[in-house]
Formats: C-alpha cells, sequence, structure tokens
C-alpha cells in the first residue's frame, strides 16, 4: 500500500494556502447551499411574497410621492439581502456542531477561511435571490432609470451590504449554542430595515425614532440604491453605506476570528 | 529521529471547569505500531485524541507527534497526521466522491491529484458504487468507511481513530479491523480508542487502560492478560457436597469460587499434562466433577482486577452484566482473586 511516510507536499505560503482553502470551502458551501432545497426556496419565495404584500396590500395606503413600487423595490431589494446574509449564521452554526470542523482544523485550514466560505455561499444565493426580486419588480411596473455606472455602483452598494452582514451573521453563528439559536438572528435581521426608509418615508415615523431611522446603516444602503437604481441624485448615500459596510465588515471579521479560536479551544 | 517514538506524551492534564478530564497521563507510541487507548464512558479517550491531534491544548504536560511539538510546531504535527473523530466529519449532502475531493484539497493536492487520490481510495474502500451518491444515503458503515478514507488523503505518518468501530455491525468491524491491520501493515502508526476490549486485544501491540483520566495498566495486551492470571481451569462440581469438599482441598490455589454455580477455578498453563494432573489431583475417583472449561483471561478481567468495576461495555455492545450471564468469562466475576 501506498500510504507510508511519504510527506505531504511542501507548505506553500500562509496566504495562498488560506485563499486556496477559501476556494475550496466557497465550492463546499455554495454546493450545499444549492442543495438545501427548503432553504434556497424560503430566501427566493419570502422576498418575492414581502414584496407583493407591500406594493398591493399597503402600497394603496402609502404616499410616497412616486408610484409605490418604484420606492419599494430597493427597500425589498434589502430585506431579501439581509435575510439572505442573516441565514450564513445557520450553516456556521450546524458546521461548528458537527465533527466537519474537526477535520478541517486538523487539515489545518483556518477559522477565516471557513467562514469566507460560507460568505462566498452567501453572496451566491443572494444573487440569485436579488435576480429573482428584481424580475417580479420588472413585471409588476417597476422601472429603472440607472446609468451603467448606476447598476455597476447600485450592485457593489448591495454586494458589500450582503458581505459585511453575511461575515457579522457567521460571527454570531460562532455565538450561537445550536443553529436553532442561530434562525433566531434572521428575524432581527429580518425586522432591520423596518425602522429605515425602506418602506415608508422616516417623517412619517414618530420623531423619537427619526434619529435612529435616519442613521441606521440599512438606511443609507437603501437610499445610495433608490438613487443609483432611479438615476437621482444620491448625495452622500453610497459613500456613508460602504462605510458603515467596510467598519462591519473588519469588526466582524476580527470579531469572528477571536470567536473561531475560543469556540474550537 | 528516526526511532523517536510516533507519539509521546508526558504529564498531560485537562480540566474543563471543575472537572479534571485527565489526571496527568504518561503515553509512549512506538512508530509503525498500532495502540490502543481502552476505557469506558467518559474516561477521557476522546480529549486525550484531541489533544494528540492539535485541536485542544492541554493544561499541562508536553506532547510530541511525529516528531513535532504539538503546540509549538502544530503546524507540522498537522500535515503528518489525520483524525478521524467519534462522530463522523462528512457532509451528507455531498456526494462520497465530492468529500473526498474537497478533503484532497484541503491537504494540499491539485485538482487533479485529488480527482485520482479520490477515485484511488473510492476503490480501495469499495466505495465507487456509491461515490456519486449523496452521502446522506450511505448506511453508518459506508459513512465510517468514507470517513476513514478521507482522513487517508493526505497520506499521514500516524493516523488517530477515535472508536472506530462504534455502531458498526460484525461484518464491517472486521473489515475496519482489517483494514487498521493492512496500515499497520504499510509502516503507518494507528493510535485508535476503543471500549471494545476484544478490539484492543485482536488489534494492537500496546494498550493503555484509561479509567477517570489516570492510567491504570499499560504494556502488551498479553502481558496485561498474564498479570491477571493467565489461563485458569474452571471446575463445576456435581452438588454442593461436591463443591464444599473440593474447596477445602484446593485451599488458596482457587482463584474462582462461586458456591451458586458450584464453580471453582484454578490456575493452569493450559497444557493436556497439567490439566489432566490438576483433574486427577481434584477427583481421583472421577465423580466430583461434572465439566471442566479451561479459561483463556481477556482484557476484561484485567479492567475488572485493576479497577474493581467491569468496563461500561463488551464486544457485542450489550452492558456487560446481561453479557456476563451468557459468556463463560461470566465466571470470573466478583471473586476472582486479584493477582
Ligand atoms: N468540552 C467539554 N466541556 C466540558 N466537559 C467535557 C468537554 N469535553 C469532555 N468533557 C468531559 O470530560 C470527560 C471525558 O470525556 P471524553 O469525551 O474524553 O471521554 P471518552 O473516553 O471519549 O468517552 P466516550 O467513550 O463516551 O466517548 C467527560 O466527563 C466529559 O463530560
Ligand atoms: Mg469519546
Amino acid at each position: 500500500m501506498s500510504d507510508t511516510t511519504a510527506p505531504r507536499a511542501a507548505a506553500p505560503g500562509a496566504l495562498t494556502r488560506g485563499l486556496a482553502n477559501a476556494l475550496t470551502m466557497a465550492a463546499r458551501c455554495t454546493r450545499l447551499s444549492a442543495r438545501n432545497l427548503d432553504a434556497l426556496l424560503t430566501s427566493l419565495i419570502l422576498p418575492v411574497l414581502l414584496m407583493l404584500v407591500f406594493v398591493y396590500l399597503f402600497g394603496g395606503a402609502i404616499d410616497t410621492g412616486t408610484a409605490y413600487v418604484t420606492y419599494v423595490v430597493p427597500g425589498v431589494l434589502v430585506l431579501c439581502a439581509g435575510y439572505g446574509a442573516a441565514t450564513t449564521a445557520v450553516g456556521v452554526s450546524g458546521d461548528m456542531a458537527e465533527g466537519v470542523v474537526d477535520r478541517f482544523r486538523s487539515l489545518d485550514v483556518g477559522g477565516t477561511s471557513v467562514l469566507a466560505g460560507h460568505v462566498v455561499a452567501s453572496v451566491a444565493r443572494n444573487a440569485v435571490a436579488t435576480a429573482a426580486v428584481f424580475a417580479v419588480a420588472f413585471l409588476i411596473g417597476f422601472r429603472p432609470d440607472a446609468s451603467p455606472a448606476g447598476w455597476a455602483a447600485a450592485v457593489g452598494v448591495l454586494a458589500a451590504y450582503v458581505v459585511a452582514f453575511s461575515w457579522l451573521s457567521a460571527a454570531i453563528g460562532l455565538l450561537a449554542e445550536s443553529p436553532e439559536a442561530a434562525s433566531g438572528f434572521t428575524f432581527f435581521v429580518l425586522f432591520l430595515p423596518y425602522p429605515s426608509s425602506a418602506f415608508v418615508p422616516v417623517d412619517t415615523m414618530p420623531g423619537w425614532m427619526h434619529g435612529f431611522a435616519e442613521n441606521q446603516p440599512v438606511t443609507h444602503v437603501i437610499e445610495a440604491l433608490r438613487g443609483l437604481l432611479l438615476d437621482e441624485p444620491v448625495g452622500s448615500a453610497p459613500w456613508l453605506a460602504l462605510i458603515w459596510c467596510g467598519g462591519l465588515l473588519v469588526v466582524s471579521v476580527a470579531a469572528s476570528a477571536v470567536l473561531f479560536r475560543r469556540r474550537t479551544a | 529521529m528516526a526511532d523517536e517514538p510516533a507519539v509521546e506524551a508526558i504529564g498531560l492534564e485537562k480540566s474543563y471547569g471543575q472537572v479534571r478530564v485527565l489526571a496527568g497521563i504518561d503515553l509512549s507510541v512506538p512508530r509503525g505500531s498500532v495502540f490502543s487507548l481502552l476505557g469506558p464512558n467518559g474516561a477521557g479517550k476522546t480529549t486525550t485524541v484531541r489533544i494528540l491531534s492539535t485541536l485542544v491544548r492541554a493544561d499541562a504536560g508536553r506532547v510530541r507527534v511525529a516528531g513535532f511539538d504539538v503546540v509549538r510546531d502544530r503546524r507540522a504535527v498537522r500535515r503528518r497526521i489525520s483524525l478521524t473523530g467519534q462522530y463522523a466529519a462528512l457532509d451528507g449532502e455531498q456526494t462520497g466522491e465530492e468529500n473526498l475531493r474537497m478533503t484532497a484539497r484541503l491537504s494540499g493536492l491539485s485538482r487533479r491529484e485529488a480527482r485520482e487520490r479520490a477515485a484511488e481510495l473510492l476503490e480501495r474502500f469499495d466505495l465507487t458504487g456509491a461515490a456519486r451518491r449523496r452521502v446522506d444515503t450511505y448506511s453508518g458503515g459506508m459513512r465510517r468507511r468514507l470517513d476513514i478514507a478521507a482522513s487517508l488523503v493526505g497520506r499521514p505518518e500516524v493516523v488517530f481513530l477515535d472508536e472506530p468501530t462504534t455502531g458498526l455491525d460484525p461484518r464491517s468491524r472486521q473489515a475496519m479491523w482489517d483494514l487498521v491491520a493492512s496500515l499497520a501493515g504499510s509502516g503507518t502508526t494507528v493510535f485508535l480508542t476503543t471500549q471494545y476490549l476484544e478490539e484492543a486485544d485482536r488489534l494492537a501491540d500496546r494498550v493503555t487502560l484509561l479509567d477517570a483520566g489516570r492510567v491504570v495498566a499499560e504494556g502488551a495486551p498479553a502481558d496485561l492478560k498474564r498479570r491477571v492470571a493467565d489461563r485458569r481451569l474452571d471446575l463445576t462440581l456435581v452438588d454442593p457436597a461436591a463443591y464444599a469438599r473440593t474447596a477445602e482441598r484446593l485451599g488458596d490455589t482457587a482463584v474462582l469460587r462461586d458456591p451458586d454455580r458450584l464453580l471453582l477455578g484454578v490456575p493452569t498453563d493450559g497444557s493436556a499434562a497439567h490439566v489432566r494432573a490438576l483433574l486427577d489431583g481434584v477427583d481421583p475417583d472421577r465423580d466430583t466433577v461434572d465439566r471442566f472449561a479451561v479459561y483463556e483471561a481477556t482484557l476484561d478481567d484485567v479492567f475488572l482486577a485493576l479497577t474493581g468495576r467491569t468496563a461500561a461495555r463488551r464486544t457485542d455492545g450489550a452492558p456487560a452484566e446481561n453479557a456476563a450471564t451468557t459468556a463463560p468469562a461470566a465466571t470470573a466475576r466478583e471473586e476472582t482473586t486479584r493477582v
């Protein structure tokens, strides 16, 4: 038999290996997501249903100064992205609960590579869900008016939001005792867009909420998307959105590295 | 360095909160040998394996594996070992082949090498037919095999197997034993844990008995068995009167007395001459001994003798108490003289 003492290939640089491992983990997590049909369908159907509810049930009663579908689509996109990103917590928590993380660690795969795989899969899932929301939005009368540059910027902001929230969710997944507990986090993130300009203008809310609703990260992301897709002036919203997302990402990556080490000590 | 042990641990200690899981353990495993860590539930086997395989840090003690310190040179150790945990480390939603290729990629193989290595291992573990099926459709035995195949992807020098046969049927268990033997034959060091005394006896060159975080015995299975009494002639007497008479005649030489079952045991070397002489001495008129059996000590007896308790479970997975009533080994209970 050949399983004797031939040593494994000499180790390349840590960064190269970390990157290669992250790619392998990304392929793994994307495959797992694609095969988890229930979860995949939920993350596709839920945002579409929500959009229909908003447009047809609430829309008539809400006056935003424009066609409500035009107003609400960016909000639904962010709601959907937040929910999709939050499901990362469930996947990470599931991995931690099973022996598979021990296998990865005994192969010297670092925590950051493992989590990066989950985040990439989350981005892939969200790309599909976002496309579905856009498609249905078109069908019910959403007509964006963005330049190619505007489209690119909108996609960039949404991607930054998904990456940052996915990594935050990964950190939450490391904190959660079980996948069930982790899925509680998806509800929290699902509600985050409500106290923002996602579905109704902030100035229709009670005064004490304005401070939070105007400055929370979701509002910046939504304002940026709305402006970019409808080709309206966006002001500093895209930059504020990116700064928020960048900061959240840095904190989440650092926190999850520590949490991973602690969970596996 | 060539004759440095594959695994060497000195003074390992580990506590979780108030619970002292390992209370100072020393181990030494020569290269190319099969070593078995034996102990009942909660003895600390998994904890030991996780420390040796770099996944957990000990509170105290020093460990070298494949020539490297598990704390200082963790990377180097990880490149030379593999771990198959007590619970399968596989993705149920991936196929067997995908699981293996993923593991191969994570061990640093190129895409092509990974494909070849996966095919080779699937073939060797008799999983080629199921290669394209999702692992959550596999039976327990297939899952176990795939898990071990995955751990061999990187051609490790030292293989850690945590309870590799727990939950397997007799045939799968036999296949696992053959696999361990073939690994050892190819020069790989195998470190396995088990609750099954028979398994350690069958496979291991050396055994360490662990109980409540302490080493209670250590040595080759044969040496350990010798420490209890190598072989014993068990005599079943015809009636209580015969029992009383014979017990008196044997005096201190009887290492087993069981009046309820009219059973007396005396040490023997197992040779026909010795057994014949013993029988003639005990029963010159050939009317007091009903039947006899030569009983070979098992590691069960060792465990009983050394800890005052039977091991938690026997090879058939049934609780010791129940299994004991049917097995001849049953007679080696309470009254066995501790040697
Ligand atoms: N992470 C942990 N936190 C707290 N206690 C732990 C932890 N890991 C193990 N223990 C405790 O340590 C003791 C030994 O556990 P271990 O898993 O090493 O035993 P084992 O010999 O492998 O048992 P089994 O045969 O059941 O697998 C047990 O009492 C267990 O509850
Ligand atoms: Mg265990």
